[in-house]
């Protein structure tokens, strides 16, 4: 069983192939990092994986179910979680609030007109737990549009924890970080545990070769090169396409 | 300090029409409440949903001619108000199932077509509106005995309805689904990727949103003891959008403020000046420049700043560096 299968799926905006069809299998608790150029294709890979777009063609499987119909929404509650490339928070919201929107996107409680939301124990308590996990708790109560850049990277990631997802897509984390944000940032993905399985897209393959076991080379809407971490670094197809040797 | 002005406002309100001075000014105060229940209502999707609607007063119309055609069809006031808004909730559902198919400006838009084909409706069908003449019923209802014939009992019927309905928005507001909806609002796309159904919360919202429009409607009707094409109209629909973002969008006493503003304007102020909808206007260009965000929490920020310059100056304490914090 892999946790992520994904087969010849394509897609295409107008005349542009953005994914030409890509097959990729993920095993349960790896550790995948997917790299390519600008335009490769990666984030719309991810936007495939999580249902914010349809394919043209092709499969998606979560855990040898076919998820390809199945809309975005209900796929987080399969057990896929993400967090974008260009942050996509409540900025007029606190760091707590956010986690608990994450949260009570999986709790039937969400369609509840009547209850207290910050009373709700059950989502506040969790939500303070996921922010302590990402050394945020001191800043719980804060508006996001209070912090900085590198602290609502680690609410995404957060959010996305908060979930208990089975699959984390990663889009960028490190993007715009600092060195310093970058290895806080480094250390609390090395740290999720092997129960979830870890998919990341990186820009910037030097942070983020240290985390990958397996590494997928995307160019031009296809999977170049695929393999262990030292064999696809050493491929001269990596070699010409990523350092442009 | 918050129940204080809480208990002075209820105690205002309740007693209105022992110190307003005369039937006239009471019943404008019926007005702008069944006014504000009704921008209350615009508010959910306005505000809270981030969907802008300028085809409410459709509903609203459907409630009051709804109700008039019942009663004067011979049913009694429960059956009128349970078939009213049955009727509005039924309308709703299918103008959210057509305007939801857009944001934005689409939805905008839509919701105005919609408005646009009732009024066409209330105006052209007459053998099912009457017209241009519009329908008339011949008395207030009598729930449990009560005559709600004169004005101070149908003002005090009118502010019981209000309070439910504020109350019901301040319980939503602070409610897991109130988020839900917010969040809708500001990142449609993260919230359906965090598993929530998008469609399904806002079709929900306008449910919300078009009952208390019924409930306003039959308001207006009652209080009318009429209802006419003009009722249904686009410039009904702006003016009750104009309401909400006046006092302030997303915020409680907000769209409450703004019916005030709207009504006080219109009955008042117009038999002072013929011209009251320049004052009118120019009052709404001072609020967008003055208080863009609308008048209550308008006055919330001027108030404060006011406060703040009261007071003598302490140099404010850097913050913190969190990073500092965190190490």
């Amino acid at each position: 069983m892999s946790a992520l299968a994904v087969r010849s799926l394509t897609k295409s905006f107008g005349g542009l192939l953005v994914t030409a069809s890509v097959d990729l299998t993920v095993e349960p608790g790896e550790r995948r990092l997917i790299i390519g150029p600008n335009g490769a294709g990666k984030t719309t890979l991810f936007n495939l994986i999580t249902g914010e777009l349809r394919p043209d063609r092709g499969a998606i499987a979560l855990f040898d179910r076919d998820i390809t119909r199945v809309p975005g929404w209900r796929r987080a509650h399969l057990g896929i979680s993400r967090t974008y490339q260009i942050i996509t928070l409540f900025p007029n919201e606190t760091l707590l609030r956010n986690v608990t929107l994450s949260l009570l996107g999986l709790s039937p409680l969400r369609w509840n007109p009547l209850a207290r939301l910050d009373r709700q124990a059950r989502l506040v308590t969790p939500a303070r737990e996921a922010l302590a996990r990402v050394g945020l708790e001191h800043l719980a109560d804060r508006p996001l549009a209070q912090t900085s850049y590198g602290e609502r990277r680690r609410v995404e990631i957060a959010m996305a924890l908060a979930q208990r997802p089975k699959l984390l897509l990663l889009d960028e984390p490190f993007a715009g970080l600092s060195v310093e944000e970058r290895r806080d940032v480094l250390q609390l993905v090395t740290s999720i545990p092997r129960d979830v399985t870890v998919v990341m897209i990186e820009h910037d393959m030097d942070v983020a070769l240290d985390f990958a076991e397996r590494i997928t080379v995307l160019h031009l809407g296809q999977v170049v090169v695929e393999g262990d971490r030292g064999a696809v670094v050493a491929h001269p197809r990596t070699q010409e396409i990523y350092f442009g040797a | 300090m918050r129940y204080l002005a809480l208990a002075a406002a209820l105690l205002l309100l309740g007693t209105l029409p022992l110190w307003a001075g005369g039937i006239y000014y009471v019943n404008i105060a019926s007005q702008i409440l069944f006014y504000a229940v009704f921008a209350l209502a615009i508010n959910v999707l306005v505000g809270y949903a981030g969907l802008v609607t300028l085809g409410h007063a459709g509903l609203f119309g459907i409630a009051a001619y709804t109700g008039a055609q019942l009663l004067n069809g011979g049913h009694g006031h429960a059956a009128i108000a349970v078939g009213a808004l049955a009727a509005t909730l039924a309308a709703a559902a299918l103008f959210a199932v057509l305007a939801l198919r857009g944001t934005g400006i689409g939805f905008v838009m839509i919701t105005l077509a919609i408005g646009q084909i009732v009024w066409g409706v209330a105006y052209r069908w007459i053998s099912l509106t009457n017209g241009d003449n519009g329908v008339s019923i011949s008395g207030r209802p009598s729930p449990l005995g009560l005559s709600l014939a004169s004005p101070a009992s149908f003002y005090w019927a009118t502010l019981g309805v209000f309070l439910v309905a504020i109350a019901s928005m301040a319980v939503f507001v602070a409610s897991p689904f109130g988020a839900s909806v917010r969040g809708t609002r500001d990142q449609p796309r993260r919230m359906a990727a965090l598993g929530y159904h998008v469609w399904l919360i806002r079709f929900l919202a306008f449910l919300l949103s078009g009952f208390w429009t019924g409930v306003a409607g039959l308001l207006y009707l009652y209080y009318n003891q009429f209802v006419s094409p003009q009722a249904v109209s686009l410039t009904a629909s702006a003016e009750a959008l104009l309401m909400v973002i006046s006092g302030g969008s997303a915020t409680l006493l907000g769209p409450v403020a703004g019916a005030a503003l709207v009504v006080i304007m219109k009955s008042v102020a117009s038999a002072y000046i013929e011209r009251w909808n320049f004052v009118l206007g120019a009052i709404f260009v001072a609020i967008v420049i003055f208080v863009p965000e609308g008048m209550v929490p308008g006055a919330v920020r001027l108030g404060s700043r006011a406060l703040a310059l009261g007071r003598p100056r302490v140099p404010a304490a850097l913050p913190a560096a969190d990073g500092e914090a965190r190490r």
